[in-house]
């Protein structure tokens, strides 16, 4: 028996003696014999704790990726996770616990969810956010879904800036809707460059700061598009110094919120972040905390409306979300209350500042310019005559940046894309422009 | 219940951060005025000391396995091995970037390929997407397989129908629909399974295949399964297998030899890896041979030691997850399945279900249980009839006061009062009868002292909350003071 199972030999003859059966075989007899019969096994061995930790351990050291320095960007970020973050998400009333269908007893997890909403809509400027979406990809599906509904029309504008692997999620889930992509160009400086507005239009969706790290100009969009639906996909670590999109008329916020205290993990488990507005409360996916009384009269905290979900409401429901990404929305609700509204903007500075150190000591060398005039945040495009071999001189000094192989699928030829967190040294920062000075 | 809003006082943080080289607005300036945001978004200003205990005093309000007995029928609350969190720790997973060159992540790949061939054989089945985020974002990937399947030989325009029994998730119909599907209802016969008269009158070229859970959400194996997909594939339509349960048959049987087109894994259910919360979790997707060119892209192969991507697949649905599937929680499922090996696979099947068989046993004799039969991993008791007034709501908050998270409530629905028990294998047979007693003491309470089952609990972080004023009176994030 493993040490997970705790049954003996003893317990299991007591126990199948009380059902009234001879043997544990017994308890399958209404599997067809067929079906039995025809089970391969996988010739795997019983493991021991050690050995798996070894072999794991092994797979864990493969990756040379891992001693990289990750000027590395394109929707996942290397920021830094103050030590706080793990401890709590490691407690283990949060993490074995699961959807609080119990209110009574899961008042630990109803009360972060209901903080993290605050601090959700405050961040994106919106009225009502959902406690966690599975990624940042699907949550910008689920709220072009949701314009679909709301406003009717098929046709989705959507930026060539917009993060090409987002992108690639979110025309898979628009084909199985039947909605038709349309694409937006982007200008000289790398900014959004809205031109007619088509017909059937459902929604319109931006990046902030966009795929290139360009930061937009959401003015007067909304204005343009009519009823139909803004849908802005942020990096809300930059809504610590950018007005939010609720400011512009935003409809929809959505984004990808790993950067707010989770690892980057080989790119999952992630966390879907989505706000919308007062107004589209009963239309929009996942769970929802809110604040209500027990019977006593004091304070406590429930799911509210369940009866748009799925285990209620079924094929009308508003989505099929059921188990999401609460704990990498802990993790956030624990890392933006450790920084506040302070430590956040401290990170956003920092991370810009280092950036633009970079991208100017970059821009400086011969033959090295920035594909883009526009405003940035902190990732930015390099143009150059030969990227892969910039790329593998970078890779020789140990540091990674995203591939202009990546880079071209948003369209942008010759050209990588390096990104710069809070948490890359002025030393790194050196070994990166020597890296480039290395050769031509 | 305070929240982290009540606490601390303006200038104290929880953290520390290097420092800036320049002053605050030359780097503001970076950004254009009008996009620089004017006020800053209301966050709490805590202390560490606070913001720990805190947190830590949330932690002790809520009910997790680790605290006790979880029998959340259909959730497979079992034990989360402590390994599998310091092995998902490591910083060459969780500091790993996902879009790093292949030739930097061969370890993270091989991860992902040694999961890859260990379900497919657990499935019997030849190919693989570990892509989907959870159970139901696995249902959409199989739901949107099927319409490219069926796009593909020129037939969706008129098969636009799935089957679902009347006890099928929630989540089935909702997926189905999301692709476009229209969900017709197939009733369940008086053993509690597919009726397959109705399944044959419903069965025609306008279908485009059934989402079948097995065994069904009674807990009960579908006898004519084999019949039951050999129907369907005979009508010309496809099998989804809802792999929820699969705690059932662990080692013992495939879907793969049912006849399962497609079947989703929940690694967070049978595989050991923890809820979360409410997630994240992890779906991944085995399919048949004729869906193999459908699977989302990229997929992992191995060429001689190597692992590499193939983008090379013209007819695939195209990605579902923005990178590879929830790599971390992958980690934790090959250290189980590593773990246990063959002999262990079957020894959780026989664990989970020999204790279900037990507590059903033992429960019918006190509450009604309205199929009767051979269970697998889980029953459906009923809560009706125990008392004047008495509703399944009641039964469940009065266990609360005796210890014990209560199991799946409701669901499923053709259960009047639906109580829906799942023990799972990693309870001692000692948790199994304190539970037993519990319940047998609770229906007894139910006709002598009704009064303390409708006002449970009385022994938890709050007495019971007003689920319908939430909605009456929405109150969805802290007001602004």
């Amino acid at each position: 028996m493993t040490e997970y199972i705790p049954h003996t030999p003893e317990d299991i003859k007591k126990m199948l003696s009380a059902i009234g059966l001879q043997s544990l075989e017994a308890l399958f007899s209404d599997i067809p014999e067929e079906v039995r019969r025809r089970y391969r096994p996988l010739g795997l061995p019983r493991g021991d704790e050690a050995g798996v930790r070894r072999h794991l351990e092994g797979l864990a050291e493969r990756s040379t990726g891992r001693g990289l320095i990750p000027f590395l960007g394109g929707g996942i970020y290397d920021h830094f996770v103050p030590a706080v973050v793990d401890y709590v998400v490691s407690l283990p009333e949060f993490y074995t616990a699961y959807t609080p269908y119990q209110p009574e007893v899961s008042q630990g997890t109803l009360t972060w969810m209901f903080e993290y909403q605050t601090m959700i809509c405050e961040l994106t400027g919106m009225e009502v956010a959902n406690s966690s979406m599975y990624d940042g990809a699907t949550a910008l599906a689920e709220a072009v879904l949701m314009a679909h509904r709301t406003v009717g029309g098929r046709r989705v504008l959507v930026p060539r800036s917009l993060n090409p692997q987002v992108r690639e999620v979110l025309a898979t889930y628009a084909w199985g809707a039947g909605l038709e992509l349309l694409d937006v160009p982007y200008s000289e400086e790398g900014k959004l460059a809205l031109e007619g507005i088509p017909d059937e239009l459902c929604a319109l969706v931006v990046q902030q700061p966009n795929f290139f790290g360009v930061i937009e100009d959401l003015s007067g969009l909304k204005e343009r598009i009519g009823k139909a639906f803004l849908i802005v996909y942020v990096n809300p670590i930059a809504l610590a110094v950018l007005e939010p999109p609720g400011s512009f008329g935003a409809d929809v916020v959505v984004g990808e919120g790993q950067v707010l205290g989770n690892p980057m993990g080989f790119g999952g488990p992630l966390l879907g972040i989505f706000a919308t507005r007062g107004e589209y409360l009963r239309r929009m996916p996942g769970r929802l905390a809110g604040r209500t009384v027990d019977a006593e009269g004091r304070p406590g905290y429930v799911m509210a409306f369940q009866t748009r979900e799925q285990h209620i409401r079924r094929e009308r429901a508003t989505s099929n979300i059921c188990t999401n990404s609460a704990l990498c929305a802990l993790a956030a609700t624990v890392y933006l209350a450790a920084l506040g509204p302070e430590g956040l903007r401290q990170v956003a500075l920092a991370s810009m500042e280092r950036a633009h150190e970079l991208a100017d000591r970059i821009s400086s060398l011969p033959g090295y310019e920035l594909a883009f005039s526009g405003p940035f945040f902190n990732e930015f495009a390099v143009r150059c005559a030969h990227p892969e071999e910039a790329v593998a001189r970078l890779r020789e000094a140990g540091i990674a940046v995203l591939s202009p192989k990546l880079v071209a699928k948003a369209g942008l030829e010759g050209a990588f894309l390096v990104a710069v967190t809070e948490k890359r040294t002025q030393e790194e920062l050196s070994r990166f422009v020597e890296a480039l000075k290395g050769g031509r | 219940m305070g929240t982290i809003y009540e606490l601390g006082a303006p200038g104290r943080r929880g953290t520390s951060l290097p420092p800036l080289g320049r002053p605050e607005e030359e780097i503001l300036s970076f950004i254009p005025e009008g996009l620089r945001r004017k006020a800053p978004p209301w966050l709490p200003e805590v202390s560490q000391p606070e913001l720990v205990r805190h947190y830590t005093r949330l932690s002790r309000m809520n009910y997790g396995v680790d605290t006790g007995f979880y029998p959340l029928g259909s959730c497979t609350m079992k034990y989360n091995p402590k390994l599998h969190e310091e092995l998902a720790r490591l910083p060459g997973f969780s500091g790993l970037h996902p879009l790093l060159p292949e030739e930097d992540v061969q370890g993270a790949l091989g991860v992902l390929w040694e999961l890859s061939q260990y379900l497919k054989g657990i499935a019997g089945m030849p190919g693989i997407t570990l892509q989907p985020a959870a159970g139901a974002h696995g249902e959409l990937t199989g739901m949107l397989l099927f319409k490219r399947y069926f796009e593909d030989r020129g037939e969706l325009e008129k098969r636009r129908k799935i089957l679902l029994p009347d006890s099928a998730h929630g989540t089935n119909p909702a997926s189905a629909t999301m692709a476009g599907f229209k969900v017709v209802s197939i009733p369940s016969d008086d053993r509690g399974m597919v009726d397959l008269s109705a399944l044959k009158a419903a069965l025609g070229e306008d279908v485009a295949g059934i989402m079948l859970t097995v065994p069904n959400t009674l807990g009960i194996f579908e006898e004519d399964i084999l019949e039951i997909t050999q129907l369907v594939h005979e009508a010309g339509g496809l099998c989804y297998f809802d792999g929820a349960n699969l705690n059932a048959y662990l080692g013992r049987a495939r879907p793969g030899d049912m006849g399962a087109d497609v079947f989703h894994f929940n690694l967070h259910k049978t595989f050991s890896t923890p809820h979360g919360g409410g997630g994240p979790g992890a779906g991944p997707l085995a399919v048949s041979e004729p869906l193999v060119p459908y699977l989302p892209v990229p997929q992992i192969v191995r060429k001689g030691d190597r692992y590499a991507l193939d983008w090379d697949r013209p007819k695939s649905i195209g990605r579902v997850h923005p990178y590879l599937g929830n790599f971390l929680v992958i980690v934790k499922a090959l250290a189980y399945i590593l773990l246990l090996g063959d002999e262990g696979l079957r020894e959780v099947s026989a664990g989970a279900v020999l204790a279900a068989n037990y507590l059903k046993e033992r429960l019918k004799k006190t509450y009604k249980l309205p199929y009767d039969r051979l269970c697998k991993h889980e029953f459906v008791l009923s809560g009706a009839g125990l008392g004047e007034g008495i509703r399944t709501l009641d039964i469940a908050k009065r266990l609360i006061d005796y210890g014990f998270h209560p199991p799946t409530i409701y669901f499923p629905l053709i259960v009047k009062e639906a109580l829906m028990i799942e023990p799972t294998e990693t309870e001692p047979k000692e948790v199994l009868d304190a539970f037993c007693q519990a319940m047998e003491k609770i229906a007894r309470e139910a006709k002598e002292s009704p009064e303390l089952l409708r006002e449970a609990p009385h022994n938890a972080p709050v007495r019971r909350l007003d689920e319908a004023r939430a909605v009456r009176q929405p109150i969805l994030r802290e007001p602004r003071t």
